[in-house]
């Protein structure tokens, strides 16, 4: 039987992909829905333990799953995988979720470090983000959640490459939600700042810290409401709009 | 996505919840229809009329959608056998001021005028006459389908092809298109409603009233009940219960025309309304409006159908009120006498911080044969929510109270359940699969309701 619709009047979907299946902030937003109607998840990611374990965790909240194999770094697959997703019915949220942070020294004096941080954050991004929206565009309905960072709106000194990853990333959604719109899908923009998940454990928490739950709070809001941009919490959008006109000489000795 | 014949649009319910996209053909050349439906892509085909249905089953995400008010020619109108012929995309509207010169009534009548013929049987409308007129497909003579096939049958309801024809009626579109039907009037002398009107305390009186067998008395019933107020108020009731008017019920001087019908509209809503203006001080401010201007026992008054039936009319697109996020009509039913199931709910409802002002409450009469049709022997109630955070889990817990006491809910106002729940609360679906999985096995018919609701394939 082929399931999915479109997102019903209060704002609940029935299908859910999530790209980066086991990402802590896309299984929190996955988890909501699933605990509001029974939802199928379709978890993409590489095979592994904690893609397992995000399966169990997903099953206990009431999700019927389904697990594909993706690989960020491999461009030139995404389509497939896409289109596996959507082989037994609409997929009516898909979550890009994956990214990757690692040591921010490394990434700008290591080469391959440098390039794979690049690769999966902004390539496999925007290789996922045109296969999502072919198959979405047919369909004539869907949701993309993309999530971006506060770090891609001004690169500090500390996380410039992660920064400068995220602000392509950015701009390719943000351009994507007008290029769709025409289409009936819709494409939420999220900006969280410090999120306490595996991908900054050790890292030291900023001012506005929060957590994967409290994003998915923000992100099930903002979908019901079809935001097309979102600052997870909000209050980063007025110190980002600040800080963003920060002189130079001023930002390079802010303690951030 | 594209279809050469139409154009792209985003269509959305009356609820103004859940758009989507689709390509709309419109058109008046039945060959370009027929086009339509053998060339429909792989999202499918959907007939829409009015779009007065509060979800998604006149909308189909990524495909086409046929928009029937086009066509809506009246062919015939038979005084002699009170038998109509005219094209689906008629509304009530239209069919009641073209037949009342002829002492002729639309059968069925629902809340509002403005549906067409087509969405009349595909939803199986009911109205304030249920109890004693049965819902809209018990007064279809014939009607007129185009089928996956890309031909034009005529079903009868007892014909050769009954059972695609009870399965066409409540089949929200997904066995074919309706094309024309016939239908079979009521007779009446004037155009009037001798009306009663009864206003109970509390929620005690108010069930009193409804099973002490008085609602056998009226043709036509329906009461409106608080679930706004705290306390002692919380469920109480308007009555206006009453039958069309004989010629010398009438006061003198509208016996000169006795059926005339005027329908004023007063204004037109005009979209600028924000979120947020329909809250529990303006919704409760409506229903005490309502339940004052009840008289509290007025009897044998004289009244139009407006003042009558369709106090909404009065309003034109009076949906924007709600702002842009719209809102949600949750009817339901539960048997006879469901006492403690209505109490419950209620409690539920003025607790729950979600605050509805139109509430209806209405006795229903037998069912149909079709399988499914939406009203069985029973109580039907209906509340109005703007959509706000939380009103997702207040009807999943609805859901489940209404399926526990054995009621369901109905496809033209549901915007929201998942197929589990629909598919619990109507138990002859697979005899209505059967039946349109045969004449459309590719599932050419299809809508957002049809997937959200795991109707077809």
């Amino acid at each position: 039987m082929k399931a999915g619709t479109v997102i019903d009047a209060v704002g609940n979907p029935q299908t859910v992909l999530l790209l980066g299946g086991t990402s802590d902030i896309g299984l929190a937003v996955l988890e909501q829905y699933a605990e509001r109607k029974p939802i199928t998840a379709i978890l993409a990611a590489r095979a592994s333990k904690r893609r397992d374990e995000a399966t169990k965790r997903l099953e206990s909240a009431g999700a019927t799953v389904r697990t594909l194999d993706f690989d960020a770094r491999a461009p030139k697959t995404h389509a497939e995988v896409i289109g596996e997703a959507f082989a037994h019915g609409d997929v009516d949220i898909a979550v890009v979720a994956f990214s990757v942070l690692g040591d921010q020294e490394q990434a700008w004096t290591d080469a391959d470090k440098a390039i794979e941080l690049a690769e999966v954050n902004y390539v496999g991004a925007v290789s996922t983000g045109v296969a999502l929206a072919e198959r979405f565009r047919a369909q004539g309905h869907g949701h993309i959640v993309a999530f971006s960072s506060v770090a891609g709106e001004r690169a500090r000194r500390s996380n410039f490459a992660y920064g400068s990853s995220k602000a392509g990333f950015d701009a390719f959604y943000l351009g994507l939600t007008e290029a769709l719109r025409p289409s009936g899908v819709h494409v939420t923009v999220v900006r969280p700042g410090f999120v306490h998940t595996k991908m900054t454990e050790g890292a030291k928490p900023t001012p506005l810290a929060t957590t994967p739950e409290k994003v998915a709070d923000i992100v099930v809001d903002s979908v019901a409401k079809h935001r097309e941009l979102v600052w997870a919490p909000a209050q980063w959008r007025w110190v980002m709009s600040a800080l963003r006109h920060v002189p130079r000489p001023i930002f390079r000795k802010l303690p951030i | 996505m594209s279809n050469p014949l139409g154009e792209v649009r985003t269509l959305a319910g009356w609820g103004r919840t859940a758009p989507s996209t689709a390509t709309v053909v419109s058109t008046t050349d039945l060959d370009v229809l027929a086009r339509a439906v053998r060339e429909a892509g792989p999202r499918g085909i959907i007939a829409r009329g009015l779009g007065r249905s509060y979800g998604d089953p006149a909308q189909n995400a990524g495909g086409t959608v046929i928009d029937m008010t086009p066509l809506r020619r009246i062919h015939d109108i038979d005084p002699d056998s009170a038998i109509v012929d005219l094209d689906a995309g008629v509304s009530l509207d239209e069919l009641m001021r073209a037949a009342l010169p002829y002492g002729l009534w639309v059968p069925v009548l629902p809340g509002t005028r403005q549906v067409t013929i087509g969405g009349a049987i595909a939803n199986d409308i009911h109205g304030k006459n249920h109890h004693t007129a049965g819902s809209f497909g018990n007064h279809v003579v014939s009607m007129d389908l185009l089928t996956a096939d890309g031909q034009v049958r005529t079903i009868t309801p007892d014909g050769p092809e009954s059972e695609l024809f009870w399965a066409t009626v409540a089949g929200i579109g997904l066995t074919g298109i309706i094309l024309r039907a016939k239908i079979r009037m009521t007779r009446t002398e004037t155009a009037y409603f001798v009306v009663d009107n009864d206003r109970t305390e509390n929620l005690d009186e108010t069930l009193e009233l409804i099973s002490n067998g008085s609602e056998d008395d009226y043709g036509y019933t329906s009461a409106w009940f608080d679930t706004i107020s705290k306390g002692a108020k919380l469920g109480r009731g308007a009555f206006g219960r009453g039958s069309l008017a004989k010629v010398d019920e009438l006061p003198q001087k509208l016996r000169a025309e006795p059926l005339k019908f005027d329908a004023p509209q007063l204004l037109t809503v005009p979209d600028i309304f924000p979120n947020g203006l329909m809250n529990k001080l303006s919704l409760s401010a409506i229903g005490e409006f309502y339940y004052r201007t009840t008289p509290e026992q007025g009897r044998g008054a004289i009244q139009n159908i407006t003042s009558f039936y369709h106090m909404l009319d009065l309003v034109g697109e009076w949906n924007r009120g709600y702002g842009n996020r719209g809102f949600l009509q949750y009817q339901f039913s539960t048997p006879l006498n469901a006492h403690e199931d209505f109490r419950r709910i209620i409690q539920k409802v003025a607790n729950s911080g979600h605050y509805s002002a139109l509430n209806v409450f209405k006795t229903m009469g037998a069912s149909n044969r079709a399988p499914l049709s939406y009203p069985h022997p029973g109580w039907l109630i209906c509340l109005d929510f703007p959509i706000k955070k939380g009103l997702s889990r207040l009807c999943r817990e609805l859901d489940e109270e209404v399926l526990a006491a054995g009621g369901r809910l109905y496809t033209a106002k549901d915007s929201r359940t998942d197929p589990e729940t629909f598919h619990k609360m109507y138990p002859r679906i697979e005899e209505w699969r059967k039946v349109r999985d045969t004449v459309d096995p590719e599932g050419v018919f299809h809508s957002d309701m049809a997937r959200r609701l795991q109707l077809v394939g």
